[in-house]
């Protein structure tokens, strides 16, 4: 009974979806019916055009997310140990933090046209300030006295990174990655909705010239498919790693 | 002035010597003096208290013997060789257990062998060490798992794995209800006649203090200056109802001014 709870309110929503389409209540210009998503969803994936599309779109949100997460890991945890390089960089960040990063895209148009690096620059922004600011709160948040055992025991200071900033910021970190990857598809779906000749944005974008609405609501419902599984891996990956916090475990 | 039961087994205990040591902490730009010209031998073996008001600065004085801050003026020796840094031979066991979270009981208990890259040839030591504070079957629990008294005793497995020669003891039974801190005093005391290593108490709780020690320390008030020096040539396991012990706890209780009527 608990596993089908949640799917109740979806398949409701699908069956009333449905039935409008069905009465001719809601028409097939504005919102295709279930059905012809089905079918739609069927011919783009036979064509290879939407795998193509997948594979693109995963490619430049994950490299986007390695690159922007892994600078922010750096500067996050820089920053967190050294009081120095929070002074040099921290209110910079601040200031570019605060402002939209799709507020960028003409200027990144400009720049990069609407080339790879173009999505892989903007994702890598939207997703480098939660990771930045959540890595530099864990490690801000370690417990002092857990510090000072390490070095009472004699561990080095590399062995006090490993085995105390690190794992004691990792809940905090993991907090950063879940919201980053919600941003990471944010900006993915912007970025190649304005700009692109490949991707599931693109699809979309080039369905909608030619009033294809089926495959526009397939794009949106892949985007969400793919944000969802994204998701999951996050929250299995946190309970796997933070298997030891009472907050963590599996109820 | 130690007791032939101590002198007995000395071999492992080192001796600590505070020569002349004062401390002031800055805190915004005011100085706050905590230690005043504090002199103190510690024989080897010896478990030692450190009594005084809350606040006065005793806590301060066993960190600097850890090695975790440096005194203002003066020097500390343990076996003669000035204390510059923290050393795993002088282990400290802190008011809060402070284990890792994400660390099982036994991997925390291993964290001073792992440090030293010790665990692989002598890993049996953690086991024996967990044994000695009756947790082998809590190896794999983590500390989320554990009551308060639970994990105090793994943090003392953890300080005892090390074999220290200096045991420093802060308010380590403070926060346990006081039927744990009774049980716990008496484990600990008897470690410590097994083991012979050299003991510094630091303490709020006089009963505590005449239960456990050979000598305890009545400091002042803030800047901390030793008081008095008070030998308990009293044989372990002591009793509690004893009247000497009753004796000197009253006049304990009337060096940190309070009295001690009830």
């Amino acid at each position: 009974m608990k596993r089908v709870l949640p799917w109740i309110v979806p398949a409701g929503i699908l069956l009333v979806w449905q039935a409008l389409s069905q009465f001719g209540l809601l028409s097939g210009q504005v919102m295709p019916a279930p059905t012809a998503v089905a079918e739609a969803f069927w011919r783009v994936t036979r064509s290879g055009e939407l795998w193509r599309d997948i594979e693109i779109s995963t490619w430049r949100a994950f490299a986007g997310f390695a690159i922007g997460g892994g600078i922010g890991f750096a500067l996050g945890m820089l920053n967190g140990l050294s009081r120095l390089s929070e002074k040099l960089t921290d209110s910079t960040l601040q200031m570019v933090r605060n402002i939209p990063h799709l507020a960028l895209i003409p200027l990144v148009i400009l720049w990069f046209g609407i080339g790879e690096e173009a999505k892989l620059f903007l994702v890598a922004l939207g997703v480098f300030f939660p990771i930045y600011v959540n890595t530099l709160h864990g490690v801000r948040s370690v417990d002092r006295q857990l510090l000072e055992m390490g070095r009472a025991y004699g561990m080095s200071e590399r062995a006090i990174f490993w085995r105390v900033v690190f794992p004691g910021a990792l809940p905090s970190i993991f907090v950063g990655v879940r919201y980053g990857l919600g941003i990471m598809w944010l900006t993915l779906i912007v970025a190649e909705t304005i700009s692109a000749s490949s991707g599931i944005g693109f699809m979309a974008m080039n369905a909608r010239e030619f009033m294809m609405v089926d495959v526009v609501v397939v794009s949106i419902l892949i985007y969400a498919a793919l944000g969802k599984i994204a998701d999951s891996v996050a929250r299995l990956l946190e309970r796997t790693c933070l298997a030891w916090n009472p907050v963590y475990a599996e109820v | 002035m130690v007791s032939n039961i101590v002198a007995q087994q000395t071999a492992v205990g080192a001796s600590v010597d505070v020569n002349d040591v004062s401390h002031r902490f800055d805190l915004d730009g005011k100085t706050l003096p905590v230690l005043n010209r504090v002199s103190l031998r510690i024989e080897p073996g010896e478990l030692v208290s450190l009594l005084g008001p809350s606040g006065c600065g005793k806590s301060t004085l066993l960190r600097m013997v850890a090695g975790l801050e440096t005194p203002t003026v003066g020097t500390i020796q343990a076996d003669g060789a000035r204390i510059t840094g923290p050393d795993p031979s002088r282990v400290v066991m802190f008011q809060d257990p402070t284990l890792y979270p994400w660390r099982t009981v036994k991997a925390n208990v291993s964290l001073g062998l792992e440090a030293r890259g010790l665990l692989r040839r002598q890993g049996h030591r953690v086991d024996e060490a967990l044994r000695l504070v009756g947790l082998s079957q809590f190896a794999t629990a983590y500390p989320h798992q554990l009551s308060g008294g639970m994990a105090q005793r793994v943090s003392l497995a953890r300080a005892l794995v090390n074999d220290p020669k200096l045991l420093l003891l802060d308010e380590p039974l403070g926060k346990l209800d006081s039927m744990t801190r009774i049980t716990m005093q008496q484990e600990l005391v008897s470690l410590w006649q097994r083991t012979g290593f050299t003991a510094l108490l630091v303490t709020h709780d006089v009963e505590e203090a005449l239960f456990m020690s050979n000598r305890v320390i009545v400091l002042s008030d803030r800047p901390a200056a030793i008081k008095a020096d008070i030998p308990i040539d009293l044989p372990f396991p002591r009793h509690r109802g004893d009247p000497r012990l009753a004796d000197l706890r009253r006049r304990i209780l009337g060096l940190l001014g309070l009295d001690a009527d009830w």
